[in-house]
């Protein structure tokens, strides 16, 4: 996946190539569009990937299994947990390791405050994309932003880290959260869902967002299933699929959540239901946060060599729900202490798929809406 | 009036003492602007350069873009790529001209100083237009085009709003046009003088730049707009000239709208003036760090089916009624 030239061609008179990126403000991070326009008007749009490849799935065949959770981390770098979560999960299941179920509970509560983070990202990224750094959209941004200060704080406080929290482990979690911990989590999740109005008036109750997202960029189900996209752009048209719920894993099975979904398919549903997910997943962590089963937090015995640890020969997959839709991996082990081949199933990479479905016949302006609402993680999408 | 404010003399002091007042102002509105965003936004803004809060920011600014490196693309339009930035900045400041600072004193008090000031205001589009094309690039073209149709579109309802004035005082000549309002206010008058303000502040929004109709510096679609390829002196004088040209027109606004110099006579006029440009700069910044920005199609939609229609109706009812009066 190098980044491979794309020939630019005007092809007739009165057609406009346009390179959108790799360095551009809304193209979140480092994705390059090549749009060939007409007046304003998107006749073609051309995706190009892999600037911020990284070989991950080739450095994993060099790392052990214990080494390589944080590693995975780096991936998608606004839910670093939903990586080494997926990673961890394909490990028990190839190894048939079994995890304590308060490890479980653990997981899906790093995991779901980091659900909320990674969308309050993606609401202040999107009011940039439809406001503008000199405009009201960085009034929104910076809104965001305040609360999602406020849950890497309390992470930092939890794990010691703001950002890469490296909770998973193979067999359990890395941190146990006390009294004082878990009173602290109440109170910011109580807090941070007052301030959801603040933000929801900001963005989806302004009549200008909604003119500027609503009926933009809609995807059919049909379409969205043939092209594979996931997560809350599938669940914005129409599509119930969770993995939470389809292919329950972690504490997921025990926990009363609601899948949100929408019809329209366009980006206004699309920023709906990741609007009602923060809320979702605050109601989340307040119910793991009352439930949390007593017990020890990690199965196996402490490492001192992590190359110890050998993988019986096989493969597997596992999969979770990252804040931008299925997060998978799968492992092919041949016996060894290191993967024999690793390949990683990225939700940002399936929602790119769409964007020369969705771009043409747009303007220039609902080309950065359209972008927004995908919510694309370039770390994500190029490993 | 003593000889620094007659004949030839008087013109070229006022003239500088206006040009260097506006530029001063131009350059403070900016330290203005960061304040009241950094405080919409939960922030401090510029703080560290001058005690208290940051208060030489905009020296330091200007500073750094004289002595930064001016660059000319290679593929550019050299003359007007050049011409751009004076094409901008010279009509935004001429406008302050016919401003009227006193009673019966404007640099130009000419009997159709109204349609000159918008005459002028309209030009600044000529050096958007010519940077935009001579920078050879394609996110600029696509900014002075968007600016044309902007233009050619927002113009319409706001001089059509600005007749209202003129209308009720029956005068093209600013400084009757002021003095007409010693009575009320032009914005009093019920419905009309507020809907024409209303059209007026919008217009300006568009004119300006300012979003949610900043169209042509949307700089998350178009990076930095006509003013992409633009460095050091230059990019300065496009955003003195930006500025210049918002603050002229708040001072339009305040003059033919909100009574220009007049109020209580314990400050003089002009103070009088400054504190209404202000007060409507500080609305206009209000209004674009809260919004989002309109698609282009629905800019040019509002203002053909709503606006356009609107202050037609509206010149038709101050028609009758400066007829019937």
């Amino acid at each position: 996946m190098s980044a491979a030239p794309v020939e630019i061609v005007e092809r007739e008179f009165g057609e406009l190539a346009l390179n959108m990126g790799p360095q551009h403000p809304s193209t979140h991070g480092v994705l390059r569009l090549v749009l060939h326009l007409s007046g304003e008007t998107v006749i073609k749009a051309i995706p190009v990937i892999g600037y911020l490849h990284r070989g991950v799935e080739k450095l994993s065949e060099h790392l052990a299994y214990d080494q390589l959770a944080p590693v995975y981390e780096r991936d998608d770098y606004l839910a670093p947990t939903a990586n080494s979560n997926a990673f961890v999960l394909a490990v028990e299941q190839l190894g048939s390791i079994a995890v304590p179920r308060r490890a479980q509970w653990l997981r899906a509560f790093v995991a779901e405050w980091q659900r909320v983070s990674s969308h309050l990202v993606w609401l202040g990224t999107l009011g940039l994309d439809l406001g503008g750094a000199l405009g009201g959209g960085t009034t929104l941004y910076m809104y965001c932003f305040r609360e999602r200060e406020r849950i890497l704080d309390f992470l930092e406080e939890f794990t010691g880290t703001r950002f890469h929290t490296n909770t998973n482990l193979v067999g359990g979690a890395r941190y146990d959260l006390d009294a004082a911990m878990a009173a602290r989590s109440d109170a910011l999740a109580a807090s941070i869902k007052t301030a959801l109005p603040e933000l929801w008036a900001m963005s989806g109750g302004n009549p200008i967002f909604q003119e500027r997202t609503r009926g933009v960029g809609v995807i059919s189900a049909d379409l969205a299933l043939g092209v594979g996209v996931t997560g809350p752009t599938l669940r914005a048209s129409g599509v119930s699929y969770d993995v939470r719920k389809a292919a329950s894993y972690d504490a997921y099975a025990e926990l009363p959540f609601q899948v949100v979904t929408r019809t329209a398919g366009d980006a206004e549903a699309r920023f709906q239901v990741r609007f009602d997910e923060l809320a979702e997943s605050l109601k989340l962590v307040r119910t793991i946060v009352a439930g949390l089963p007593t017990g020890p937090i990690f199965a196996r015995k402490p490492l001192k060599n992590p190359k110890a640890t050998k993988l019986p020969k096989g493969e597997a997959y596992a999969a979770v729900e990252s804040p931008r839709g299925e997060l998978g991996f799968h492992i092919v082990s041949d016996g060894s202490a290191k993967p024999y081949r690793l390949k990683i199933n990225a939700p940002s990479f399936k929602n790119l798929q769409i964007v020369p479905h969705l771009l043409p016949g747009g303007l220039v302006a609902d080309v950065v809406a359209i972008l927004g609402s995908l919510d694309p993680v370039m770390g994500d999408v190029d490993r | 009036m003593s000889a620094l404010t007659t004949g030839w003399l008087g013109a070229v002091v006022l003239s500088a003492t206006v040009l260097g007042v506006a530029m001063t102002i131009v350059a403070y509105l900016t330290w203005l602007e960061r304040k009241v965003a950094a405080r919409m936004q939960n922030r401090i803004g510029p703080y560290e350069v001058g005690f208290p809060h940051g208060w030489l920011q905009p020296l330091a600014d200007v500073v750094k873009l004289i002595i930064k490196e001016d660059i000319t693309p290679r593929a550019a339009d050299r003359i007007l790529f050049n011409l751009g930035p004076l094409l901008v900045v010279v009509p935004a400041l001429t406008g302050f001209a016919f401003i009227p600072i006193a009673k019966g004193l404007a640099i130009v008090d000419h009997a159709y100083s109204f349609l000159f000031f918008t005459a002028f205001a309209s030009l600044t589009l000529l050096g958007v237009f010519a940077a935009g094309w001579s920078s050879n690039n394609k996110y600029a073209l696509l900014s002075a085009l968007r600016m044309v149709a902007m233009a050619a579109s927002y113009e319409v309802p706001m001089i059509l709003a600005l007749l209202i004035p003129a209308l009720l005082s029956g005068s093209f000549q600013l400084t009757e046009v002021v003095e007409a309002q010693r009575g009320l206010w032009f914005i009093g008058y019920p419905l009309v003088g507020q809907v024409a303000f209303l059209i007026f502040l919008i217009c300006a929004l568009a004119e300006g730049n300012k979003s949610p109709l900043d169209i042509l510096d949307a700089e998350s679609e178009l990076i930095a707009a006509y003013n992409v390829e633009y460095s050091g002196i230059k990019f300065a004088l496009f955003y003195a000239g930006e500025y210049a040209h918002t603050l002229a027109i708040c001072a339009l606004a305040a003059t033919v709208f909100l009574g220009g110099y007049l109020g209580p006579a314990f400050l003089p006029g002009f103070v009088w003036l400054a504190a209404k440009c202000l007060v409507l700069f500080v609305v206009i910044l209000w209004i674009r760090w809260s919004l989002m920005r309109l698609r282009i199609d629905q800019a040019i939609r509002i203002n053909w089916m709503i606006l356009l229609p609107a202050a037609l109706v509206n010149v038709l009812i101050a028609a009758f009624w400066v007829v019937g009066r």
